[in-house]
């Protein structure tokens, strides 16, 4: 993986803007960036960092209503920033590929895979018809897609999502470029499959040679698929370095912030031996229609404590909250609250079996009703749930401002609109806060959350528990959050509990396979955890488990 | 699967079709007047009119009258026009066939016409072509269609004498004779039709153009028309296949004006002529025919959406 010596991609004081209203805005401010034939390239930053920006550009390309305003883009000799559209279009998909965050969205649902896969070298006459095909089901096997000869010819919605980011990649493959973009390409993915994809993607770069720039905000993932790493803040270069020494030695304060980020660990409650649970899930069934989600689910969350509930998606853990809320009455089984079971629908509970058990959730943007005023929005329970209106309501909304650090008289009258989305996080909590819960409902409140966003969220979210005793069941599929502020553990699979216990059990040996499994998969810092871990689990003949 | 949908479609087009014959029947009713008034006109006494009531069967009372003719429609038998004492489905078939004839040449031209310009407007979008296209088909879509007709009339005809101005057909016609006669009227349909068709074909394609997929093809190097052709379009086709059913059956059932103008012998004037008359069964009838072309084109509307649709074709 060393770089080579010969220079193919290089980008001077890149400068692109984006049209915000009327106005055009610079949001990249003069990136330079040196690739060489066989490097990859690690782009890490937060989000509105200009990581994919930048990465499209290096394709000569701008998104609709983007600009490059400014710098160069060479490729190979050829300067894409007054190249022809033709001969843009000419070198895409041909010499520099792109491979999407979503593969699901970005496969064309109208044609078959293979279709898809071929189009570019049979349009460019690279490779007859055949030819492509039967190299396509070559680069299939060696991407290690079940079916090789056959998966091609479906279509994107019969395939799960993990093999479509590997068909991505094969598809990028197609004409051998010399270069691909990876925008984030197992960000949407679980992490049992996200493992598979890192390898295979590692491979066939290594294999074929290309050269790589790969996106993500995932320290862990870019640690082990990239040369060198560079550390975008804000549309600006913080530094660039080997990924050894930028893993080991940061030079700048930014950079380690981030790297402190994933050590932040809240201390570890006793459940108390002397208290009844607040929250009782009693061996409930769900279904959808004909289709059964929850198959038994039973367990306890106790006064002030946090049990997260981990799993893949479709694992259960949205669908026993909606249980708990009364929103997905159970087929079978019963949900207790305080010694009493509570009605199965949401509409046979008292409005005060209501305000015990709030909810907040992944997507603070449309979580919040866009034309209403932040006072309203935290209002509206205030005055339904506890009567308060006039002096009291402005009052009773201006504490819960303070107790989630928003300036009151900076943000009351505001739109969700002009918030960040961090900010908006906020409001959705004290929204739940209104209430004067008990109890409160995180459906993965911070997975659309940058790190250091997300952090903040998390030590709020502790800051309240201690003070108020809040309980909160925590849904995530991040172990990382797990492992910062977990009292208990859940573990989801296929709607069942396969695994449950206090956090330092669960972190521990010996577990259950699936929570083994879960375990192993997230990713870690070291460069060769990747390698290390493949090694492993080939060894110990659990290669079929990750397989998904 | 979609054998199952279809059966299930069709049912409920049949049911409908069942509530739309009460309506049919009992709005009909509600007219002022009978036939036994507006043929024996005002001078009339109470007695005469009353003895060709019972002549014709108009005394009985309405449901009993509903139930019969109901019975006769679901044999095939449509009933007797009260006027001329011929068969309805005689009188009302040659006058069918007719409409359909120029429904289909319409829709011949007009269809494929209308989504190649959709498509050539969404290619170009926001060019001249784009704007002059999407002002020409606003203009013809907003005038009515008589005017229309009778613009055509005014330059291809008295002005060029190029086509005919009236469509009088007569059985002997070669079929190249019929479509040069019958070519204004068909012309006037397609100026009317074609506005809505494309303006939904350019803004179904445009609709998708944010998607991941579509600059995934910009991204493979592909040139913009195969971009919209390849990638766009077929995702676009539900939203168009509606709109193109919607203007269809808008051919078939809405058409009197064009008719009269170019004096057409289609159905449109038949039902025209038979509620002024008060000839219930031939009323009854035409409106039936009606409303089954609307409930068939938009049953043909679901299965092409859904054919058209990959998930739904092919199940995981």
């Amino acid at each position: 993986m060393a770089a080579r010596d010969e220079v193919l991609l290089t980008i001077e004081n890149l400068r692109i803007e984006g049209l915000s209203g009327e106005d055009w805005t610079e949001i990249v401010h003069g990136v330079d960036l040196t690739l060489h034939k066989g490097e990859v390239m690690g782009l890490i930053g937060e989000s509105g960092a200009g990581k994919s920006t930048i990465g499209l550009a290096a394709m000569g390309f701008a998104r609709d209503g983007c600009r490059i305003s400014g710098g160069r883009v060479t490729f190979d000799g050829i300067d894409l920033t007054a190249a022809a559209p033709a001969e843009l279009r000419g070198l895409r998909g041909t010499r520099i590929a792109y491979v999407a965050q979503s593969a699901a969205a970005s496969f064309n649902p109208a044609h078959k895979i293979i279709d898809q896969h071929t189009e570019t070298p049979v349009h460019y006459g690279i490779e007859d018809r055949e030819t492509a095909r039967k190299d396509a089901m070559e680069l299939y096997a060696q991407l290690r897609l079940p079916n090789p000869e056959e998966i091609g010819f479906r279509y994107p919605h019969q395939v799960s999502g993990g093999q479509l980011q590997r068909a991505m990649t094969a598809m990028a493959m197609a004409c051998r470029p010399d270069l691909i973009i990876f925008d984030e390409p197992t960000t949407a993915l679980d992490v049992t499959t996200q493992i598979e994809v890192l390898a295979a993607i590692r491979d066939i770069v290594d294999q074929f040679n290309t050269a790589a720039i790969y996106i993500t905000h995932d320290l862990a993932v870019v640690a082990q698929m990239a040369d060198t790493i560079k550390v975008l803040l804000k549309g600006t270069e913080v530094e660039e370095a080997p990924t050894e020494q930028m893993l080991s030695n940061p030079a700048e304060d930014y950079t380690k912030s981030l790297w402190a980020v994933r050590s932040f660990e809240r201390p570890i409650k006793q459940r108390p031996t002397d208290t009844e649970p607040l929250l009782s899930i009693k061996g409930i069934d769900a279904a959808y229609g004909p289709v059964k989600v929850l198959d038994d689910v039973s367990f306890d969350i106790h006064p002030g404590m946090t049990v997260a509930v981990v799993g893949e998606s479709g694992s259960g853990k949205s669908t026993t909250a909606r249980c708990v809320t009364g929103l997905l009455p159970p087929t079978k089984g019963e949900i207790w609250m305080d010694g009493a079971a509570l009605p199965a629908r949401y509409q046979d509970r008292s409005r005060d079996q209501l305000r015990q058990a709030q909810m907040i959730y992944q997507m603070a943007d449309t979580a919040l009703n866009p034309k209403v005023r932040i006072s309203e929005i935290i209002g509206r329970p205030a005055r339904f749930y506890s009567g308060l209106k006039g002096a009291d309501l402005t009052r009773r909304v201006d504490e819960l401002l303070e107790l989630i650090e928003l300036e009151p008289d900076a943000y009351r009258d505001r739109l969700p609109g002009e918030l960040s989305g961090g900010q908006k996080q906020r409001i959705g909590i004290a929204r739940a806060l209104a209430a004067e819960p008990r109890f409160i409902i995180c459906d993965e409140v911070t997975s659309a959350l940058d790190q250091l966003v997300a952090e903040g969220i998390l030590r709020l979210l502790g800051r309240l528990q201690d003070e108020l005793g809040l309980a909160y069941m925590f849904i995530t599929h991040d172990l990382a959050t797990v492992r910062a502020i977990a009292d208990e553990v859940v573990v989801m699979q296929h709607g069942r509990v396969v695994e449950q216990g206090p956090k330092d059990d669960m972190f521990r040996p010996p577990h259950h396979s699936y929570t083994d499994l879960l375990l192993s998969s997230v990713p870690e810092m070291d460069p060769n955890w990747l390698t290390e871990l493949l090694k492993a689990r080939s060894a110990a003949g659990a290669s079929e488990a990750a397989t998904i | 699967m979609i054998a199952a949908l279809v059966l299930k479609r069709l049912g409920l087009g049949l049911l409908t079709l069942l509530v739309v014959s009460l309506l049919i029947f009992f709005a009909v009713e509600l007219l002022p007047g009978d036939l036994a008034q507006a043929v024996l006109g005002q001078a009339a006494t109470e007695e005469t009119v009353a003895a060709m009531r019972e002549q014709l069967g108009l005394d009985r009372p309405a449901p009993a009258r509903y139930l019969d003719w109901l019975g006769g429609v679901l044999t095939g038998d449509l009933g007797t026009s009260l006027l001329s004492g011929e068969r309805v489905s005689t009188a009302i078939s040659q006058r069918l066939l007719n409409t359909l004839f120029l429904a289909s040449y319409a829709a011949i031209i007009a269809v494929p016409f209308a989504v190649i310009l959709g498509v050539f407007v969404a290619l170009y979008r926001n060019s001249i072509f784009d704007r002059v296209a999407n002002v020409a088909t606003l203009v013809s879509i907003s005038s009515p269609e008589f005017f229309l007709g009778y613009v055509l009339i005014l330059f291809l005809s008295v002005k060029t004498g190029a086509f005919p101005a009236i469509a009088t057909l007569r059985g002997d016609m070669s079929l190249i004779d019929l479509l040069y006669r019958t070519f204004l009227p068909a012309l006037t349909l397609v100026l009317v039709v074609t506005a809505h068709m494309m303006r939904m074909t350019r803004a179904a394609i445009i609709n998708l153009l944010a998607s991941p997929y579509i600059e995934m093809a910009r991204l493979k190097g592909m040139p913009p028309w195969k971009v919209i052709v390849k990638h766009a379009l077929p995702n676009a086709w539900a939203p168009i296949i509606n709109v193109i059913a919607l203007n269809l059956a808008y051919l078939v059932t809405g058409v009197v004006l064009v008719e009269v103008v170019f004096v057409y012998p289609g159905i449109g004037q038949l039902l025209v002529d038979a509620v002024a008359k008060r000839d219930f069964p031939v009323v009854q009838a035409c409106c039936l025919i009606f409303a089954a072309t609307f409930i068939l084109l938009n049953l043909a509307a679901d299965i092409g959406s859904i054919l058209t649709n990959p998930r739904l074709r092919h199940p995981k």
